[in-house]
């Protein structure tokens, strides 16, 4: 049995009922580490080029990394890999609770999961063994009371519950899933639960992980603890307040998006801050072996949403659910979170799509014909309850905002897509690359969409981030300028995909040496005791999806921003003039291919392949010519 | 000195570093099954409560105990120890006491916590200190500070 993995993966065929347990591919995992870029390896395997997203072909993989359920600091994290029905590419999308531990302690790495099961049916894991059980009695439920529900039905409490909710089972294309009350929130994961009739999966072990070197792996666990965590005070915001605290960085430096990214700046910032989310906290919430404990389980104390109880918000909702929209209401913000999780919708993508229909309300593209007499204004708490509920249900106007923004602007028209902002189909997180150029690019070349945790420049670029960790030696960096953004990004990336691999929370480590220590010692593959190797991986990982990705049709032309950071200038803030030149995004991707060794298409060839020791993946790219395939 | 285990429910994040620690010091795996102490969580509501041998003394488990020396009490510690090459797994034990302090493992061999002989590993890993070891009354008075803030805060007339 080796070590850190399981070595044992469930694969499930819903269509058929068939299951089996087959072993893990070391060889894969040595290279890919775990999570996403072990997901990715497996996908690049089965998934068919062209799958419809939402068709009974496309694989749902769940996966763990090789520290999770372990002592490891911030890494219970787990993923949901799969082809995703909001950008039709790549989609990983991770979580944490207490889900991915129980799994590996269940005896099982992942689960890969195809086909489609005829009626509603939820998966239970236990101890190794799988069973395909009747989930009709949950079909509509909300994901809290499909969580109480399997529990009272397995007759287990301790059960751990993974599900969608409403919004995945009508295939809402920014439908997320839940995960024991924390998310696997972008890209649309929920509807390809329910387009496979799958509406939660329930998992119970009693197991356990070993690892390789005991000794050196413990003290390396209380060492990174002290040292990379509480001590370092780049680690000091999640601790105290959590991610609320990002809010008054992205204030500062004029990079927080406000009102569908018309703005950089929030005038509502001080009643939704961390202090003012700190203000009706009652309790923190850590996930399952993490000593930073960013969550904040609030309790609205008074007024019309009183009453109301959400583990969060965090700063994506505070700005997607707040400034992005106008509201300046922390208790609406705590409802409209609360509503978002209870529907099973991606918060994020929920929010951002109902700032782009609310600009289009002012500007007239949308009426109140369409909008059913809903005044769909910014600072409207109330236009915004009523078209969260509207989208997770399909209703009305909700019903064409459920495909994200991006299609959602394609069908009403009228000029409509300018205000759409997304790149790849998946709207842009809350970090405006208007105010952080290689936040742009970094935004333009991750794998899923507009994402910001595949690099994350903003923090050296824009926010004064004293440490080296964002970009490992030194470079020399003037945030307006382009110079060196390109491999500012990549070292981000590599770092971040690795790290992902890993399973560590994103505000777990940011040092690549400490995780690539853990990384060694847990697994006993030597190479890791180098931390080059770790960072080589993660190079690995990156051009293992992008082939995945070209696959899929992506090319340079989509590697792109939205029209508004071209061409909006940020009316307020340090920021105000600015947007992302096109002459320097075009510099700044030339340069990003260049560095990635990949071709003017964005496509990796053959010799960065070889490289990188993905030879054998060479003879299934048809960019490639005869003699560069193996 | 003898210290006491304690555990302060306020503080308790959930996070579990607790069982993962014990169990690897107790069976080289990071297993919470195995694990002396046990985490119990309402994620819904975000409660959580570690459950932990209080090292009663009188305690039920020894006074159920039908095998001489099966369980003794550790001098140095005060806690209850298991002695396998006496005890006959019948799990009295485990049913004796009031707290659900006391395991079975799959192979149905009793385990329960021994105070790591006076450095107990779930104190080191607690990050928000919903551990305390310390001098009982040190302990128990940081508990009842612990209710006096609750009680401060509830009162109509902040002390100054």
């Amino acid at each position: 049995m080796p070590h850190a993995y399981i070595g044992r993966l469930l694969y499930v065929d819903l269509t058929t009922g068939a299951q089996r347990i087959e072993p893990l591919n070391l060889d894969y995992a040595r290279k890919f580490i775990g999570g996403k870029g072990l997901a990715a390896r497996y996908l690049f395997d089965i998934l068919k080029p062209g799958t419809d997203p939402l068709s009974p072909e496309n694989v749902f993989i769940i996966m763990t990394g090789p520290l999770t359920g372990t002592l490891a600091p911030a890494s219970a994290k787990y993923c949901v890999v799969t082809k995703s029905p909001l950008t039709n590419i790549w989609l990983d999308t991770h979580a944490g609770g207490y889900f991915g531990p129980e799994l590996k302690y269940a005896g099982l790495d992942g689960a890969i999961i195809t086909g489609r099961a005829k009626e509603p049916v939820y998966l239970y894991i236990e101890d190794g063994t799988a069973q395909i059980r009747d989930a009709k009695g949950l079909w509509g439920k909300t994901t809290s009371e499909t969580d109480t529900a399997i529990k009272e039905e397995l007759g287990d409490k301790m059960a751990i519950v993974m599900c969608i909710g409403p919004a995945g089972e009508k295939l809402v294309k920014i439908a997320n899933i839940s995960s024991c009350y924390r998310q696997h929130g972008r890209g649309g994961a929920g509807a390809v639960m329910g387009s496979k009739n799958l509406k939660a999966v329930a998992v119970r072990g009693s197991g356990g992980v070993t690892v390789a070197y005991p000794e050196e792996f413990l003290k390396a666990c209380h060492v990174v603890t002290r040292k990379h965590i509480f001590e370092d005070p780049n680690a000091e915001f999640g601790i105290k307040w959590g991610s609320p605290s990002i809010l008054w960085w992205t204030q500062e430096s004029g990079t927080l998006p406000t009102r569908n990214y018309q703005d950089g700046q929030f005038e509502g910032v001080p009643k939704i801050d961390a202090d003012a989310v700190l203000s009706i906290t009652i309790k923190r919430h850590a996930c399952f072996q993490c000593p930073i404990c960013c969550s904040n389980y609030v309790a609205v104390p008074s007024g019309p949403y009183a009453g109301t109880k959400v583990d969060g918000p965090e700063y994506e909702t505070l700005t997607f659910l707040g400034a992005d929209l106008g509201i300046d209401r922390l208790d609406a913000i705590a409802k409209a979170h609360l509503l978002c999780d209870e529907l099973g919708l991606d918060a994020m993508s929920a929010g951002a799509t109902i700032a782009f229909a609310m600009e289009c309300y002012e500007r007239g593209i949308l009426t109140p014909k369409e909008t059913e007499g809903i005044e769909l204004n910014f600072g409207n708490p109330e236009a915004l309850m009523a078209m969260i509920e509207k989208i997770g249900k399909r209703e009305g106007l909700g019903d064409i905002l459920a495909e994200g923004s991006a299609r959602a602007a394609k069908i009403i028209g009228k000029g409509s897509e300018r205000y759409a902002v997304h790149v790849k189909g998946l709207e842009v997180a809350a970090y405006d690359p208007r105010g952080s150029p290689a936040m742009g690019l970094a935004y333009a070349t991750a794998d899923r969409g507009g994402c910001h945790l595949r690099g994350w420049p903003i923090g050296v670029e824009a926010m004064g981030s004293t440490g080296s960790y964002w970009m490992g030696p030194a470079l020399e960096i003037d945030r307006w300028g382009t110079k060196n953004k390109a491999q500012l990004v990549i070292n981000g990336q590599n770092q971040y995909y690795a790290k992902f691999s890993l399973e560590i929370c994103d505000f777990g480590l940011w040092e690549n040496a400490p995780m690539s220590y853990l990384l060694w010692t847990a697994t006993g593959f030597n190479e890791y005791k180098d931390v080059k190797a770790f960072v080589l991986a993660g190079e690995r990982i990156v051009n293992m999806i992008r082939v995945i990705n070209v696959r899929e049709g992506v090319t340079a032309k989509d590697d792109t921003l939205p029209t508004r950071m071209f061409e909006d200038p940020v009316k307020t803030g340090p920021a105000k003039g600015h947007v992302v030149k096109r002459e320097d995004f075009k510099k700044m991707l030339s340069d990003f291919y260049a560095l990635r060794g990949w071709d003017a298409e964005g496509r990796p060839i053959a010799k960065k392949l070889e490289e990188l020791d993905m030879k054998d993946i060479t003879r299934k790219l048809p960019w490639l010519k005869p003699s560069e395939k193996r | 000195m003898q210290k006491a285990l304690i555990v302060n429910l306020d503080s308790c994040t959930g996070c579990g570093l607790c069982q993962l620690a014990c169990s690897f010091e107790k069976t080289r795996e990071f297993s919470p099954t195995n694990s002396r102490i046990t985490l119990s969580v309402w994620p819904k509501t975000a409660e959580f409560v570690p459950v932990v041998c209080h090292q009663c003394d009188p305690a039920p488990c020894m006074k159920a105990c039908q095998v001489p020396g099966a369980m003794t009490r550790d001098p140095k510690t005060n806690a209850v120890i298991i002695n396998p090459a006496e005890c006959i797994n019948c799990g009295v034990c485990v049913t004796a006491c009031p707290y659900g302090g006391i395991g079975l493992d799959k192979k149905k061999v009793v385990f329960k916590c021994d105070l790591c002989g006076g450095e107990p590993k779930c104190v080191d890993v607690c990050p928000p200190k919903a551990i305390i070891w310390a001098r009982p009354d040190v302990a128990s008075n940081v508990i009842k500070r612990i209710s006096a803030e609750k009680l401060r805060a509830a009162s109509k007339r902040p002390i100054k």
